[in-house]
């Protein structure tokens, strides 16, 4: 076993983890952030993604003993308080989903586009989700979405709370 | 999957990492971003004794400038290299290459020198590096050593670095000739089906020297040679069109569930022709 200490959404959480642990399962079984999901388990489709110090990760295709003295972030971390970050917003008033199972890794990785390109053109987006799979809405809402994240943040943080 | 149960070394130096590989043995591994090796320890493809992590050690970190040369770190990820000024000043084909690797959150963790010393035939790294006359690196027990590019690929995921040495760093001869990397894959994500990169020195409209890697043409990424003697003095697009031709001279293209061996030689000369005539502006 090997000592971790990662702090996950602004609380640092310290574990003994099997080196082969993955950081998902860490995430999922050891201190219950459960937001994040499972997907392909093949780092194929991006579901598990979060942000390891402030990057666009697939969180099963990383150890957890890796994330060890790092900052993670999850989708349960986004949101400040009752106020949704802006791309939880966008999601939801562009309707970016329909099962849901992909949402919490696409507006993750579209965190991350936009923290490196605030205004993403439609090409933009979809070449920076491309590590993200959806099997159910042909990826229009998304891009939709991500455009309109991008509206709301440039036009202040106010704007895109709730 | 949950891969195999190993240990875990968290290597802060080269000579650290080197003793853990040792004392592993021969079922030890090195890790760094893992974007290779993770998804074949989920499938239970490998089962290490000991996974020796090499993503941490400062010396394996970062680009620098040696004066005719760029060094790259082994352990620094595809992100860090293609978003690096030095990188993309004097070796713009490895950002050309590195930016179609997967996807941004693989690019995020995955090394460039991890992908080199893999060494997948599909890989997009390789190419460039051999059309770039790249010299690795190595570290093992007896010292360090430095290989040419065309000694560091040896086969189907085998190259130069043996199973007790490291890949430190990798060094690239600056080059401010037109690049370009094309590749062919059909979804998204997918790794290439061919690839080609290319730089070329082209001067009053007429390209004197060319150096082109193919990516998925044979067991390791090979240059295209006939093609590259052929592209001296041309001119124009039917002059490249012509010396492509000679793309598939030479390899030895695979069928598998992706493409026939005839069509990969097809996708090579119409891509080497693409490549060469982004890179070269003809």
């Amino acid at each position: 076993m090997a000592h971790i200490s990662v702090k996950v959404d602004g609380t640092s959480y310290q574990g003994e983890v099997e080196p082969r642990k993955l950081l998902v399962h860490w995430l999922r079984e050891d201190i219950g952030r459960v937001g994040t999901v499972v997907g392909c388990d093949t780092s194929n489709c991006g579901a598990c993604t979060v942000l390891l110090n402030g990057r666009s990760v697939k969180s099963c295709s990383v150890l957890a003993v890796q994330a060890d003295g790092c900052e993670v972030t999850t989708i349960q971390g986004l949101a400040d308080g009752n106020d949704w970050h802006p791309v939880q917003t966008a999601f939801k008033e562009c309707h970016g989903l329909q099962c849901g199972y992909c949402t919490p890794g696409m507006v993750m990785a579209a965190v991350d586009l936009l923290s490196e390109n605030p205004t993403p053109s439609e090409s933009e987006i979809r070449e920076g989700l491309e590590g993200n799979l959806c099997r159910c809405t042909g990826y229009h809402n998304i891009v939709k979405s991500v455009s309109y994240a991008a509206d709301l943040m440039s036009a202040g943080p106010a704007k895109g709370a709730k | 999957m949950i891969p195999v149960e190993f240990d875990y070394v968290k290597a802060t130096s080269i000579d650290q990492a080197l003793a853990a590989l040792k004392s592993g043995g021969e079922d030890s591994k090195i890790i760094s971003g893992g974007q290779s090796l993770l998804p074949v320890l989920r499938l239970r493809m490998a089962e290490p004794s000991v996974l020796v992590d090499c993503g941490g050690i400062d010396e394996m970190l970062g680009v620098r400038d040696d004066g005719d040369s760029i060094t790259i770190g082994a352990a620094t990820t595809h992100h860090g290299v293609m978003s690096n000024s030095l990188v993309q000043k004097h070796a713009l084909l490895l950002a050309q290459a590195t930016a179609t690797v997967a996807d941004p959150a693989i690019r995020h963790r995955g090394t460039t020198g991890g992908a080199l010393a893999h060494a997948d035939p599909a890989s997009d790294i390789p190419a460039a590096a051999l059309a770039l006359d790249t010299s690795f690196v190595i570290a093992g027990p007896g010292g360090r050593r430095t290989v040419a590019a065309k000694d560091f690929f040896l086969d189907y995921f085998t190259t130069a670095v043996g199973p007790d040495e490291i890949l430190v760093s990798f060094s690239i001869p600056k080059c401010d000739w037109g690049s370009s990397y094309s590749k062919f894959n059909r979804t998204a994500q997918a790794w290439a089906i061919v690839g080609v990169a290319a730089v070329v020195n082209v001067q009053g409209g007429v390209i004197k020297e060319a150096r082109i890697g193919l990516t998925n043409m044979a067991p390791t990424a090979v240059r295209a040679s006939t093609v590259e003697a052929a592209l001296v003095g041309a001119s124009s697009p039917a002059d490249i069109t012509a010396a492509a031709m000679h793309a598939a001279d030479g390899t030895r293209a695979t069928s598998d569930l992706h493409a026939q061996a005839d069509y990969r030689e097809h996708l090579a000369r119409v891509i080497t022709a693409r490549a060469v005539r982004a890179a070269s502006g003809i």
